[in-house]
């Protein structure tokens, strides 16, 4: 299958009082046609901030400096960020759902007035038919008595219901793709399972491919393809699930993958913590931003700069000097 | 939201009936017997016999324990008799009834344009915020909080009326006596009157808007595509009612408090100057029915902007 | 493994306090305009102070003969009817402005503090009485609730600062009131009462400290509202009256000799405005030192 989208050497960076903080510095990745993908990282390693520069939803004092992101031919980027390119993209082409269901959605119009205008403006329903179609997306992703709910406002649903309702609206236009940024971590955990099965079976049914954007390396290794571990800014190893859970190089995904317990372990195991703090995104330095806390950290390590993306085997990738084989 | 409606209404009577204690007793610490004053004024001291002064006494009711003048008080406004003003010698309903289509002249004319306008120029600069629309409006909102009303005033009447001559300098005119001369003299005082409003509203809607800007459902509305006109009018400007509303509610009283001083520099007969000289000449009567008068407007005013919130944020309407 | 943890949570203490108060400073004195501001004042301050060695003239006592002259080497801004040297009372002009606001923003934002703290932690009853009796007296426009109670009360610059306080306090009390509220619902404060905390130690030593950083942002913008409510007052006569120096006074003296001379009324006047205006700029700069998210609320 084709390639969907290819995001090349993608910078972006913010203007703070601090001092400039390159938020995403060089990410490059592809999706392909209905293919899963996760991009995993901790906080404040730029995996949100890449998707919206995608989607260029970047505003002052943000700004994408750099990069291609190629969507069916085009250069997304080369277009005006509220030009009629963009907007004809943003929910019609390329979706995005959010962390936050309590705040992402208008507290002052209607669940049905919130779903309705999208289908309205992309997909030029009328108003009758753009409501019946919202209704059935609502049953669509499991919201009972949808006719009656429709006219509800969002602080009449529940936390769960209302990402059901994100994901409806996300997938209302057909999108080729749906980003779904951390769209669990506000919920509690049997919430969470429902509803990545939900957005597995919706974006199979809708022929779309999916990006999950975590923290949570369990959330990616049940549904996603292939992963991209995110680190400073940077994609620091990527390759298929089954490459990056079985095999992995890089000493951060090692480090995350030593702090998951496992039920299929020995017991009494004790749980690994990586040492050290996440970097300040201001002033790095040229070399590894993981350095300070790799426990297998090579001379060439503190010489050079910042490893560039190395082919291991096939599709599998690490940003790494050091040969993390023989540990 | 009928709760909450009969709620606010309980609460208001609450505030009113105090306002009422505060406005009675307050006025009674004025220094002086009030009718020496009113006679000094009259006659010299003196030529009046003590029985006269507690004959008068008597007819005002000042003879009575306070608690029994209170209630005297309270129960003439609630059957419309505001009582008699010593300084005018008129009924009090009579006098306000002249005074307060004056100042409701200037006043809704200058709360209208002092909201309308400075509602939609707060939101033109919030959303072209950093451009030059938005420095223009911020700086003249500014020069509007900072400005000394009356002062405005005497610069406004030096420049276009005494200099210039384009405009009479006091005055009131009614607009059905003379429609053309009753606007040349209203410009300047309500111009002075709206400036606090306008630049009050444009800063807070402009800060609002900002703020209702930089919410999550706002990038969502962004994310799905919308044009600008539809993520501002129909997303973020919904969020702002409750503060326009607000702003309605306060515009009020400032417009009041405006007018007691632009009244006194224009010399227009309202309200407010009627206040300002009735408590120079401790004419407790006016100031006693006068004040409430006021002041229960305002608080109405508040309670309706307070029940508009229940009906504005589905949170609160629909439960 | 122990030690690794607390070498990290160490790392983690030490760094806040003294870059939180330098992060501020810097914010606070970035912006030019607030610096503008700053300056303003402190020229307001050193000239109230300095007012006897600035003023050229007596400013209570005028050469009767030198009545309403214009502008001229002689006396700069001319003279009032009196003969008294408008720009020595301008000088001594400062000493009153700064010293109405800052008594009674002083005295109005304590009591209007300490009622908004009890009638927000409290609640209940205690709540509803306080709230009342404030939401009352601003059912009065501030002028006339002012006006009203230095009648009662009397001449003189006390009754001034007790007026305008008790005008002025009601605001106050409302945004702490709100504030308390919120501050109230926190965690932590649960968890000093778990602790047990006796309320008077919640309310001084957890909330207070809470609320202060917008509580002083609000202070220093109403300090400009509060001058002009005074000028507001001496212009309508109410207050400190000639041959008290006081700017609104001022401006009422001059508004009957417009024709004559008409800096007479305009330099005070200005006067006011500038010191208003400085006020502004230091109260939004500090409130954008302190915490931009303030923008919504003040």
């Amino acid at each position: 299958m084709a390639e969907l989208l290819k995001v090349s050497n993608l910078v972006t960076q913010f203007k703070t009082e601090s001092g400039l903080v390159k938020a995403v510095d060089g990410v490059s990745y592809y999706i392909d046609e209905q293919e899963i993908i996760g991009l995993v990282g901790e906080s404040g390693c730029g995996k949100s901030v890449s998707q919206l520069s995608v989607m260029q939803l970047i505003s002052a004092p943000g700004e994408i400096v750099g990069g291609e992101v190629i969507f069916e031919g085009q250069n997304l980027l080369k277009y005006d960020a509220n030009g009629p390119e963009m907007r004809s993209t943003r929910g019609a082409k390329i979706a995005m759902i959010f962390q936050e269901p309590m705040t992402s959605l208008n507290p002052v119009l209607t669940i049905g007035q919130q779903l309705t205008e999208m289908l309205e403006l992309h997909m030029k329903m009328s108003g009758d038919a753009a409501r019946k179609r919202a209704i059935e997306l609502m049953s669509l992703v499991g919201i009972p008595g949808a006719e009656n709910r429709i006219d509800d406002y969002p602080h009449h649903f529940s936390g769960g219901m209302r990402q059901r309702v994100m994901i409806a609206m996300g997938l209302s236009c057909n999108p080729k793709i749906l980003i779904a940024d951390e769209p669990t971590t506000a919920l509690d955990v049997t919430t969470q399972a429902q509803l990545l099965e939900l957005m597995k079976d919706m974006v199979q049914r809708f022929r779309a491919s999916l990006v999950i954007v975590t923290h949570n390396l369990g959330v990616v290794a049940r549904y996603a393809q292939r992963i991209y571990i995110m680190y400073a800014g940077r994609i620091v190893e990527s390759g298929t699930t089954k490459d990056i859970f079985s095999k992995p190089r890089h000493p951060y995904t090692i480090g995350l993958l030593a702090c998951i317990p496992r039920l299929d372990e020995e017991e009494g195991r004790k749980l690994v913590p990586i040492e050290g703090l996440p970097p300040n995104l201001i002033n790095m330095p040229p070399t590894c931003a993981f350095l300070p806390r790799c426990a297998y950290k090579v001379d060439k390590c503190s010489r050079e700069p910042w490893p560039p993306l190395t082919a291991i085997n096939g599709n599998h990738y690490i940003s790494c000097y050091a040969n993390t084989k023989e540990k | 939201m009928t709760a909450y409606i009969i709620r606010r209404l309980i609460m208001a009577v609450i505030v009113l009936i105090i306002v009422t204690l505060i406005v009675f007793f307050v006025i009674r610490l004025l220094p002086g017997d009030p009718l020496i004053i009113f006679l000094g004024q009259q006659a010299t001291q003196g030529a009046i016999t003590e029985e006269t002064l507690q004959a008068l006494r008597v007819q005002y009711g000042l003879d009575k324990p306070i608690l029994v003048q209170y209630g005297n008080w309270m129960w003439g406004i609630l059957r419309g008799d505001l009582g008699e003003s010593i300084y005018y010698h008129e009924d009090v309903g009579k006098l306000m009834g002249e005074r307060f289509p004056v100042t409701l002249h200037l006043g809704l004319v200058a709360l209208v344009l002092s909201n309308a306008l400075g509602i939609a120029l707060g939101i033109v600069a919030a959303v072209r915020r950093g451009t030059w629309i938005d420095s223009v409006v911020t700086v003249l909102a500014y020069i509007g909080v900072t400005v000394p009303v009356f002062w405005l005033g005497i610069l406004l009447i030096y420049t276009f009326g005494l200099t210039l001559g384009w405009l009479p300098i006091a005055g009131y005119t009614s607009p059905f006596d003379d429609f053309w001369l009753s606007t040349k003299q209203v410009i300047m005082p309500i111009f002075c009157l709206s400036l606090p409003g306008l630049a009050g509203s444009a800063r807070v809607m402009r800060s609002s808007m900002l703020e209702i800007t930089r919410q999550d459902y706002i990038r969502t509305a962004w994310s799905k595509g919308l044009r600008e006109r539809a993520v501002i009018f129909k997303h973020a400007l919904k969020n702002s009612l409750i503060p326009m509303v607000t702003l309605m509610g306060i515009g009020v009283g400032i417009i009041f408090g405006g007018a007691v001083l632009i009244e006194t520099v224009f010399a227009v007969p309202g309200v407010g100057r009627l206040l300002v000289t009735s408590i120079f000449a401790y004419d407790y009567v006016v100031i006693q029915s006068g004040t409430l008068v006021i002041a229960t407007i305002i608080i109405l005013t508040n309670v309706i902007v307070d029940i508009s919130y229940g009906w504005l944020d589905p949170r609160i309407r629909f439960g | 493994m122990v030690e690794e943890q607390s070498t990290s949570l160490e790392f983690q203490e030490v760094a806040p306090r003294v870059s939180e108060w330098r992060r501020f400073w810097r914010v606070f004195l970035q912006r030019k305009i607030v610096l503008f501001g700053l300056v303003i004042l402190g020229i307001l301050v050193l000239t109230a102070i300095f007012a006897d060695f600035l003023a050229p003239y007596d400013p209570y006592t005028g050469v009767l003969t030198d009545s309403l002259e214009a502008p001229s080497s002689q006396y700069w801004l001319g003279t009032d009817i009196q003969g008294r040297d408008t720009m020595s009372r301008l000088i001594f002009g400062a000493r009153t402005a700064l010293l109405v606001g800052f008594v009674t923003t002083g005295v109005a934002a304590a009591a209007g503090i300490i009622l908004g703290l009890i009638a927000g932690y409290f609640g209940g009853v205690t709540s509803m009485v306080i709230m009342r009796i404030m939401d009352a007296l601003m059912g009065f426009p501030m002028i006339l609730l002012a006006l009203l109670i230095s009648s009662v009360l009397g001449a003189g610059i006390q009754n001034v600062i007790i007026a305008l306080a008790v005008a002025m306090l009601p605001g106050y009390a409302r945004v702490m009131n709100g504030l308390t509220l919120s501050l109230r619902e926190n965690d932590y404060i649960l968890a000093g009462r778990a602790m047990g905390a006796t309320d008077m130690r919640t309310m001084l030593r957890h909330i207070l400290p809470n609320a202060l950083a917008p509580m002083i942002v609000l202070v220093t913008m109403q300090l400009g509202t509060l001058i002009l409510a005074e000028a507001g007052l001496s212009f309508l006569g109410i207050g400190i009256k000639p041959p008290g120096a006081a700017w609104g006074a001022m401006v009422n003296d001059g508004y009957r000799y417009l024709t004559y001379n008409p800096v007479l009324s305009f330099a005070p006047g200005l006067a006011i405005m500038i010191v208003v205006f400085a006020f502004q700029l230091v109260g939004d700069g500090l409130r954008d030192a302190l915490d931009p998210r303030l923008r919504g609320l003040l």
